[in-house]
C-alpha cells in the first residue's frame, strides 16, 4: 500500500513537471506587442501628466555601459516603476540625469525620444517572464526582490 | 446517359474551381507569413517578427517625432552573435568578441572591470544537472553589491532558490527573464553533469539495489 503522503507528492512532482514543459512551451509564444525583450517602461506620473510615458531601451544601452554604471554607480533598483524617478532629478543630474545633460549623452530637451510610448501603457519590463505569466500588474514599491 | 455527364460535367467543374481557388489561399497565405492554425510551428515567432523597429514593436508611439529618431535594435544586432530567446543576441560572447565596448564607468572609457573568477556549484535536485554560476561572467557586467547581500547572502547555504521564485522576477530571476537571458536556455546554468550514477539512465540492477536496501 502507498501511504497518502506519498501520492501526493508524486501528484505533485508531477504537476510540477507538467507546470514546466507548459511553461517553457509557452515562453516563446507570440505576444500582441512585440518591442525589444527588456524595454522598460516607466507610467508612474506620465498619463496623470498628459505626458507619453518613457520607454528605456535596455539593449541600446547595454552596448554602451555595463549594468554596473546604472544599477550600482547611479542608485537605479532592479524594478521597473521601484525608482522614484522625476524630470527635477533628471535636470539635477540623478537617474537618467546622469548621463543625459548634454555632455556624456544628449539633454532633457529632447522630450520626445524618451517619452515615446502610447499613452495608457502600464509600467513594465516589456517581454520578461513575469510579464508573460501575470501580465502587466505594477510591482509594490516595497516588494524586496 | 444525360444525367451521367451532367454529375460529370458538375464534378469536374467543381474540382477545377476547387484546384484554382488552392493555390491563391496558401499564397496569400504565404505573403502574410502565416498560414492559420497549419502554420509550422503556430505559436512562435518567426525569425522576420523578432527585433521589430520602434514605430512597430507595439509599445512605442508611431505618431510620435521621438520614435522615429530612434535606432532599431536589428540594425545593432546584425554583427552580434545569435541566441535563441531574451533579444535573440548572446551578450557576454558579443563582450568577449569586443564587438562592443560597453564603459564599466560613466565617464572614463579606459576604465576596466574586476573580474572576480568563482565558479559556484549549486547542487540540484531531481534528473536536472546541476547549477554552475560563473563569477567572472557577472562581474564582467555588474558589481558585487548589485546581488551581495540583498538578493544572495554570501554564504555557502544560506540561499534558497526555486525555479518559481526565478519565473517570478526573483533571485537569478531579477535580471534572467527581464534583461539576460531567460530560463528557457535551461543548459546555460544547468550545464554540470552530476557525477556518477546520477548523470546517466541508471542500469536496471543498480537502479533496484537502493530498493532492497530500503526494506
Amino acid at each position: 500500500m502507498i501511504e497518502k503522503g506519498v501520492l501526493i507528492g508524486l501528484w505533485q512532482k508531477r504537476a510540477w513537471v507538467v507546470m514546466m514543459v507548459a511553461l517553457l512551451a509557452t515562453l516563446e509564444v507570440v505576444s500582441p506587442a512585440m518591442a525589444e525583450y527588456g524595454d522598460v517602461v516607466i507610467n508612474n506620473q506620465s498619463d496623470k501628466a498628459g505626458m507619453r510615458p518613457p520607454v528605456f531601451p535596455h539593449w541600446f544601452h547595454r552596448i554602451r555601459f555595463r549594468c554596473k554604471v546604472c544599477h550600482a554607480d547611479l542608485g537605479f533598483k532592479f524594478q521597473a516603476g521601484g525608482n522614484q524617478i522625476n524630470m527635477l532629478k533628471i535636470i539635477d543630474g540623478e537617474f537618467c540625469g546622469a548621463c543625459h545633460n548634454g555632455e556624456i549623452a544628449w539633454s532633457v530637451e529632447n522630450c520626445d525620444v524618451c517619452h515615446s510610448g502610447k499613452p495608457g501603457t502600464p509600467t513594465q519590463v516589456h517581454g520578461s517572464t513575469v510579464q508573460k505569466l501575470i501580465g502587466t500588474t505594477a510591482p509594490k514599491p516595497d516588494q524586496k526582490p | 446517359m444525360q444525367t451521367g455527364s451532367r454529375i460529370g460535367v458538375v464534378t469536374s467543374i467543381f474540382i477545377f474551381l476547387t484546384v484554382m481557388a488552392l493555390p491563391t489561399v496558401s499564397l496569400n497565405a504565404e505573403e502574410k507569413g502565416t498560414a492559420g492554425v497549419n502554420t509550422f510551428n503556430r505559436l512562435m515567432r518567426p525569425k522576420s517578427e523578432r527585433n521589430q523597429p520602434p514605430a512597430q514593436d507595439g509599445i512605442h508611439d508611431p505618431a510620435c517625432e521621438g520614435t522615429n529618431l530612434l535606432l532599431p535594435p536589428k540594425e545593432a544586432f546584425k554583427s552580434m552573435p545569435e541566441l535563441q530567446s531574451g533579444n535573440y543576441v548572446d551578450w557576454v560572447q558579443a563582450l568577449n568578441k569586443k564587438l562592443i565596448q560597453p564603459r564599466y564607468d560613466r565617464k572614463n572609457p579606459n576604465e576596466e572591470p574586476v573580474i572576480f573568477e568563482l565558479d559556484i556549484v549549486r547542487e540540484v535536485k531531481g534528473t536536472m544537472p546541476d547549477v554552475v554560476y560563473p563569477h567572472d561572467r557577472h562581474t564582467q557586467w555588474l558589481d558585487c553589491s548589485n546581488c551581495h547581500p540583498d538578493i544572495f547572502i554570501p554564504e555557502k547555504g544560506k540561499n534558497v532558490i526555486s525555479m518559481a521564485q526565478i519565473l517570478m522576477g526573483q533571485k537569478c530571476g531579477v535580471c534572467h527573464g527581464k534583461v539576460a537571458f531567460p530560463v528557457s536556455e535551461c543548459r546555460k546554468c544547468h550545464s554540470k553533469k552530476k557525477d556518477g550514477k546520477d548523470s546517466k539512465p541508471a542500469a536496471p540492477a543498480a537502479a533496484e539495489a537502493p530498493k532492497k536496501g530500503a526494506k
